[in-house]
């Protein structure tokens, strides 16, 4: 009972933010709707007994993406006035592109229906350890049978951190060095070679 | 249904929820509720404007911001998935064994190929 009042309960709340992240008129909206969708699809999994994903999407989705989203959409110089105008200019390409979304919702629902795909229902080999948390079940295949598909993600990861750090990192200045603090030398730093003492003669200055 | 014994485990945290929104809820429209029925919800155009230690506001607050936090926020995101793929590692090396071992140490060495690549480029500084 309280198994079916969760779901209901998440999966309204998923739906309700979803639509929100879309009308939201400030992006910034969008995006804290966007989270809260997160967690009620992290709800969800928990409920369908995914407890290892469900915890992922917090840590990643929530903790990760949602903030790069937040300095993306903060770091866009967005003009509203200029992004409301336009509309009967792109309405056909918005068009076109609800027909397709739509198109696919309905090959997916018929895909569905004509019993094709058998969710939940995985294949002898991949079959989850029996007795065991579903976290040592995705260890034992992800770390064993899909041991190639697991190092091309972390070659990929690569790849995105290498691209990131190209496109944003600019020439490092010329005086950069001179502003930075050097701990070493300041404390490896003696009295003899700091100080000097002179004894100028009257009316003639010192040099230093 | 499956098995849903794991689900009980789960039941605190859902009162707890539960609990948290109703008190939060309470916090915010109990004063607004209050202050509509004794009548002092007078709201002026100085009420209404926001406050900034004093003067006034004098530019929007979306302005560009620097690329730099944009990199640090995928650099975070990397990171954040490596540890998370080393939870399922640690806990079923039973299953894998000395293959499943090896694999995660050349995941690791990839992205340590990346971070010592980040620090010589000096992404990590700030300036």
């Amino acid at each position: 009972m309280i198994q079916a009042f969760a779901f209901y309960l998440f999966a309204a709340l998923v739906l309700a933010s979803g639509a929100f992240t879309i009308l939201a008129r400030n992006p910034v909206h969008s995006v804290l709707w966007l989270i809260l969708a997160f967690f009620n699809a992290a709800g969800l999994m928990v409920i369908v007994g995914a407890e290892f994903i469900a915890m992922l999407l917090v840590i990643v989705y929530v903790g990760a993406v949602a903030v790069l989203f937040l300095f993306v959409v903060m770091m866009l110089d967005i003009d509203f006035a200029e992004l409301r105008s336009g509309l009967v200019r792109y309405f056909p390409l918005g068009l076109a592109i609800a027909v397709v979304l739509a198109a696919e919702l309905v090959l997916g629902v018929g895909a569905y229906r004509a019993g094709a795909l058998e969710l939940g229902t995985p294949a002898a080999e991949t079959a989850p350890l029996v007795g065991e948390a579903n976290i040592v079940s995705i260890g034992a295949l992800l770390y064993g049978r899909y041991l190639f598909l697991f190092e091309s993600a972390g070659i990929i990861l690569l790849v995105a951190m290498i691209g990131a750090i190209v496109l944003t990192q600019r020439e490092a200045r010329a005086d950069a060095g001179r502003s930075q603090q050097n701990i070493s030398r300041q404390v490896s730093r003696r009295p003899e070679e700091a100080t000097v003492n002179t004894r100028p003669e009257v009316g003639q200055g010192v040099q230093l | 249904m499956v098995a849903t014994e794991y689900l009980l485990g789960y039941l605190p945290i859902l009162i707890f929820l539960g609990v948290a929104l109703a008190l939060s809820a309470l916090f915010v429209f109990l004063p607004i509720g209050v202050s509509r029925i004794t009548g002092s919800h007078r709201p002026d155009t100085a009420k209404l404007s926001e406050y900034e230690s004093g003067f006034p506001a004098f530019e929007s607050p979306r302005s560009q911001f620097d690329v730099r936090f944009y990199l640090v926020a995928i650099l975070f995101i990397i990171f954040d998935l490596e540890a998370a793929f080393l939870f399922p590692w640690a806990v079923s090396l039973e299953f894998t064994g000395w293959p499943g071992w090896i694999t995660m140490m050349v995941f690791l060495a990839e992205l340590a190929i990346g971070f010592a690549y980040a620090w010589k480029k000096g992404a990590l500084e700030w300036e």
